[in-house]
């Protein structure tokens, strides 16, 4: 039997399910409570909302929507860190998190323009957002917000690249998630200079990589601030 | 005969097998393809190319692809290497030390790790002229270690070519899994190298075009953000088709709001090099 002269990256395969620590650093943030802000609402005929929540469907344009919910979050988020800036806000971090925030709207919508697009009965509708954890007053809540949805950003498309098919649309796609994720890394790098200047890729594991999460894995840290019931059940695995 | 029982058979000689494919899933889908056209009697012949599969070598082209990643990997971290410590680097602030040392360990664990996959395939590291001389030593970045500014404009434009050189190579892992999820790891961590970078030009405050400015830490339009005449024309390369709006078909620029503009339009989203525009970029830097 021949042996292998490619190594599989064992230590990557294990770290697609070992986020337990960034999972507990998140959920820390969570405690004090402000007013619930829900932008958007959920109610159009594609919401298949009986029984098992908003579908976000199988194939390309399941992991398309699963994209879209996630851009949905991130925009609705620094839509808000605008329109109610924290005390103390420097001119930099408003430039910074103003172009932040006209990013990842382009990104919502290009994803609603390109689902609409391949599969108009498939779009996802507006979700609703529960930030009732989220102090928007505060340059510490805000910004350690931010930080967790750019690292999660970062590891959900690095984690969806390998469910995307290798046919069709599909290269497309994954080239198209490559463009996103980088500036959502770019996004978490600053984030994470503004709270720790030189933490910029303190993420990192012992071979020098970012991580990826699995869609399920994602869902369960980003469900904490997506009011709306998703339904992940049918993404490729 | 049970598909699911060989597989459990292998399980049971090598625990590892999974490792040595994608996932089971695949395994299974690997048999499924192709158990639907044969006789039950090909099974052993397909255990047999499975086995070959598990344990020969890669395709080529993901091994030629990883190499790629190892020489730009290769690259970078003895750019880094050289600089830190240096006289330029030494006029630089604790923290932009701290920074340009961390980014230095990152970029040799890349090497480490790209060679450990790659095993007895790694290509050896190839000879460096950072001066972009190849190899004369007097190419237009001579004088690089005694310049923290000219440092700082070498690292960005590294740090940013190797972003999009990784997006580039994205769908020739496809068929490996493994591959491509270590790639794009290790592609994000090249987006953060250069989103801090920036931060510390911007900071320094030199060799940016004042209508490039401000210095961000995603990339406008195609703006370089550096002024360096003696080798403009090959750090532009390094951001040409930066300025893309239309993704897919669909114009980013003016879709939610008036605020979207195309300069956020293209900051919004990083466009890949080709294998052939990386190669022009870092060939004066290979002997």
């Amino acid at each position: 039997m021949k042996k292998t002269i490619f190594q599989p990256p064992v230590e990557t395969v294990n770290v697609i399910s070992s986020y337990g620590m960034q999972r507990r650093n998140m959920l820390k943030f969570f405690g004090a409570s402000a007013a619930a802000v829900t932008i958007g609402t959920a109610c159009n005929k594609n919401d298949d909302v009986s029984g098992d929540g908003v579908n976000l469907g199988s194939g390309d344009v399941g992991i398309l929507n699963y994209a879209y919910a996630l851009e949905q979050l991130e925009a609705a988020f620094y839509v808000q860190v605008i329109l109610t800036p924290y005390t103390g806000i420097s001119a930099l971090e408003t430039e910074y998190l103003t172009d932040i925030r006209n990013h990842e709207v382009g990104h919502r919508e290009f994803f609603k323009a390109a689902i609409t697009a391949a599969a108009p009965a498939s779009v996802i509708p507006s979700l609703e957002v529960d930030f009732s954890t989220i102090d928007f007053t505060s340059r510490t809540s805000v910004l350690t917000t931010a930080k967790a949805f750019e690292d999660l950003g970062v590891t959900a498309y690095n984690g969806a690249g390998q469910l995307i098919s290798t046919t069709g649309n599909g290269p497309a796609y994954l080239t198209i998630a490559g463009k996103i994720v980088s500036v959502e890394a770019r996004h978490a790098a600053l984030i994470a200079d503004l709270l720790s200047n030189g933490s910029f890729a303190a993420t990192t594991d012992a071979n020098g990589l970012d991580m990826a999460r699995t869609p399920a894995q994602v869902l369960a840290i980003a469900g904490t601030y997506i009011k709306t019931k998703l339904n992940a059940a049918n993404l490729p695995s | 005969m049970n598909l699911q029982n060989i597989v459990t058979e292998i399980e049971k000689v090598d625990p590892e097998v999974y490792g040595r494919f994608d996932t089971r899933r695949n395994v299974m889908k690997s048999f499924a393809n192709v158990s639907g056209k044969i006789a039950l009697a090909a099974i052993p012949t397909m255990v047999a190319s499975m086995f070959s599969k598990a344990y020969g070598q890669i395709p080529g082209n993901v091994n030629s692809i990883l190499n790629y990643a190892l020489t730009l990997e290769y690259l970078e971290a003895e750019f880094y290497n050289n600089i830190v410590g240096s006289a330029g680097y030494l006029t630089a602030s604790a923290a932009a030390q701290g920074a340009l040392t961390k980014i230095r360990d990152d970029e040799n664990k890349h090497v480490i790790f790209l060679k450990s996959v790659l095993g007895a395939a790694a290509i050896p590291k190839p000879t460096f002229d950072f001066t972009a001389g190849n190899g004369s030593g007097t190419g237009p970045f001579a004088g690089y270690l005694s310049s923290y500014p000219v440092q700082l404009a070498m690292a960005q434009t590294f740090e940013d070519t190797g972003v999009r050189a990784y997006k580039g190579q994205a769908t020739n892992l496809q068929n490996n899994r493994t591959a491509l999820t270590a790639a794009l790891n290790i592609h994000s961590v090249e987006a953060r190298h250069a989103a801090h970078i920036r931060q510390m030009r911007r900071a320094l405050d030199a060799a940016i075009p004042a209508p490039q400015k401000p210095l961000k830490p995603w990339i406008t339009l195609n703006y370089s953000g550096i002024d360096f005449p003696p080798a403009q024309a090959n750090i532009n390369l390094s951001y040409a088709g930066e300025e893309l709006t239309t993704q897919a078909g669909v114009n980013i620029a003016g879709l939610g709001g008036a605020f979207n503009t195309a300069s956020a339009a293209s900051e919004g989203f990083d466009e890949p090099l080709t294998g052939a525009q990386v190669l022009a970029i870092v060939d004066p830097f290979i002997v």
